[in-house]
């Protein structure tokens, strides 16, 4: 595989790029990148070990937008409220409200905040319920973040408790909502069509 | 002040606000830790206050005349530098640069900018390791000793956090130092290995697109990165400007990703994970994403477009008539800056700075225009142009195209304006 090759390779390199391409035996990968006129070639070093599956499971605890690594559990918006009161307002305010600049807010669907105005006005507060774009990034993040003084101290049922509660609290979920890895996946986000991939190239264009 | 009282005093300090701000929260065990620690290294630091350390020794009249000091084993800057990061003690939080104090292009490793997100944690580089996992054909895990017996590269790169510029792109206020305005962008010469090579050692599967760093501090931080730049120039580096990377910086190891946002350099990187698709976290969604006018906002926005900043003179300098080097620094995360223009009369005309050394790609590049000051009021500018041909655009244009609210990737040129009074300030709106 090559990295994109763009405008961006020095003059001698590329005239040493050229004479090796002469030459035709050389498959010289990411040479965009570095002065690889004399990088060594691609080969095995037979260092590092093989990662146990005991130890990969201990580690791969992110989920990503289709839920498929989410754990076994489940909670409700009732005992998320709860331990939300216990674990988590003293920083996110009562309300989840936040105390900014150092605690953000994290519930809030303020009108003015409706429809994605971001663009134009930065002092709207941007939260889980007007603007996240995934509802699974609420239980990875949570999970391994916060409480903040304490992070990794939930257990799954918390998160999935908490994830409940932040999800119901923002007007994504009904209140009487249980939580578990299928009921996650399935939630929509708002404004997740709002996001769109980066369009910005260089050149004489600003975007 | 000694080295070990300065210390002392600001562990008190970080100690004493992290205990006030946590005090208020009965509920958290915590908190009350950290005030008992707070009262105790502030305690500490008072007796230490107390038993004042040795006086400088005087500035002799004639050093020539006089033995000088012996040798050190760390040396320390000279006692009339007084180069700092600003500001101190935050966990959640940034220090800036102070670029009015740097010259060159290499930024020294003490004063390189810090964005963390739960503060540095202390990792034993005996214990530290990384993980490669996902969709490959061996999962691994390497010691930082194996990393560093792989064909080794060194690379100046600089890192700016895209938040850079944040600050100023809302409030103009004349009193900022270029420290606040642009002091998140830092430049190192980087030892590493390419991240190719350990691709290669696990073997990456076909449907492999994205990969997910994730660092080993106390957020987990995590970003997805698409594949290609694995192929193409990232780095998985542990050697920043001749010697071991800072602990700020990611010690034992940290994701190198020239000319990407900081915040995707993943530092005290534990494991890569190889997948289909992007996971989607906290700081590729919430954070990190540029909302726009249209009603919609920019993700996995890596790359940082050209930009240049007057470095000296600045705010709060004084100037008198006669010549002065108008320098700066001018970067791009597509390359190499080709050009950098200098305005000295808030842009009616712009003539081309002089660029120092060989413009590297991705890195800090120092650009010097002479310029003869008469006395009377003007505004000097600068503007970057890289090898894209992109030209480092102005405020104004930057909120036409992009909103006023927009949160990240901030370019603009900046300007100084010079009082006849030879008063230096900031001048944002461009
Ligand atoms: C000790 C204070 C503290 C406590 C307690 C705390 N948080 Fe946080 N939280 C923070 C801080 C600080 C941040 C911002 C972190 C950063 O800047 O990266 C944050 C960020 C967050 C965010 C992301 C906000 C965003 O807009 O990206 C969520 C969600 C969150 N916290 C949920 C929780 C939950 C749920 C709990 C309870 C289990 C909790 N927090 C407890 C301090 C706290």
């Amino acid at each position: 595989m090559t990295g994109d090759r763009g405008p961006r390779t020095e003059d001698r390199e590329r005239l040493v790029a050229i004479a090796l391409l002469v030459v035709a035996t050389v498959s010289l990968a990411a040479c965009s990148g570095d002065s690889s006129a004399n990088a060594e070639p691609s080969r095995r070093y037979a260092l590092g070990r093989a990662a146990t599956t005991d130890e990969i499971d201990k580690w791969h605890t992110d989920v990503g937008p289709d839920g498929a690594e989410l754990p076994a559990g489940s909670g409700t918006v009732a005992s998320g409220a709860e331990i939300f009161k216990a674990k988590c307002s003293a920083c996110h305010g009562p309300d989840g409200q936040g105390m900014p600049p150092a605690y953000p807010a994290i519930v809030g669907r303020d009108p003015k905040g409706e429809n994605f105005p971001f663009g134009t006005d930065w002092k709207i507060t941007r939260t889980i319920g007007n603007y996240w774009p995934y509802a699974t990034t609420v239980f990875d993040y949570v999970r391994r973040a916060m409480p903040h003084t304490a992070p990794g101290s939930l257990t799954n049922d918390e998160v999935y408790s908490l994830t409940a509660f932040l999800l119901a609290a923002n007007q994504i979920i009904p209140m009487n909502s249980t939580l578990d890895a299928a009921s996650l996946r399935a939630v929509k986000m708002p404004y997740v069509s709002r996001f769109v991939r980066d369009d910005r190239r260089g050149g004489r264009d600003v975007r | 002040m000694t080295e070990i009282s300065r210390r002392d005093l600001l562990a008190g300090a970080v100690g004493a606000v992290g205990g006030a701000v946590l005090a208020g929260l009965p509920s958290l065990a915590a908190g009350q830790q950290g005030a008992k620690t707070a009262a105790k290294a502030a305690a500490k630091a008072a007796a230490k206050a107390a038993a004042a350390p040795p006086p400088l020794p005087p500035i002799p009249d004639d050093a020539t005349k006089l033995l000088g000091t012996p040798t050190t084993a760390v040396g320390e800057r000279s006692r009339f530098v007084n180069a700092v990061r600003t500001p101190i003690g935050q966990v959640t939080g940034v220090s800036y640069t102070p670029l009015q104090d740097l010259t060159g292009t290499i930024t020294p490793s003490d004063l390189h900018f810090e964005r963390h997100h739960a503060g540095v944690p202390l990792l034993d580089p005996a214990r530290h390791s990384l993980m490669i996992h996902g969709l490959v054909d061996r999962p691994m895990i390497f010691s930082v000793d194996d990393i560093k017996r792989f064909p080794q590269v060194t690379r100046t790169h600089f890192v700016e956090c895209s938040g850079n510029g944040r600050g100023v792109y809302r409030d103009l206020k004349p009193e900022t130092t270029v420290q606040i305005v642009a002091g998140m962008t830092s430049n190192s010469e980087w030892t590493g290995v390419p991240l190719k090579a350990l691709f290669e050692e696990a073997g990456v599967k076909s449907g492999a697109k994205w990969f997910l760093a994730e660092g080993g501090d106390a957020v987990l931080l995590t970003r997805s990165i698409p594949i290609e730049k694995a192929f193409d120039d990232a780095l998985v580096v542990w050697g920043q400007n001749g010697e071991p990377m800072r602990p700020e910086q990611g010690y034992p190891l940290r994701l190198l990703l020239p000319g990407f946002e900081g915040n995707s350099n993943v530092k005290w990187l534990r494991r890569l994970e190889l997948g289909a698709q992007p996971w989607m976290t906290r700081w590729e969604t919430s954070k990190y994403t540029d909302p726009l006018l249209d009603g919609k906002a920019r993700i996995f926005s890596f790359e940082i477009d050209a930009k240049s900043v007057i470095t000296s003179p600045t705010y709060p300098a004084q100037i008198t008539k006669g010549w002065w080097p108008v320098s700066g620094l001018a970067w791009s995360g597509r390359g190499k800056i080709t050009r950098v223009e200098v305005s000295t009369d808030n842009g009616k005309s712009w003539h081309d700075a002089a660029i120092d050394g060989p413009a590297l790609r991705k890195a800090h590049t120092r650009f010097t225009h002479m310029w003869e000051w008469n006395g009377s009021e003007t505004t000097l500018l600068s503007r970057a142009t890289d090898e894209t041909g992109y030209v480092q655009p102005t405020r104004a244009d930057l909120i036409r195209i992009r909103g006023a609210g927009t949160d990240y990737h901030f370019n603009p040129i900046y300007g100084w304006t010079v009082k006849a009074d030879g008063h230096v300030f900031f001048h944002g709106e461009t």
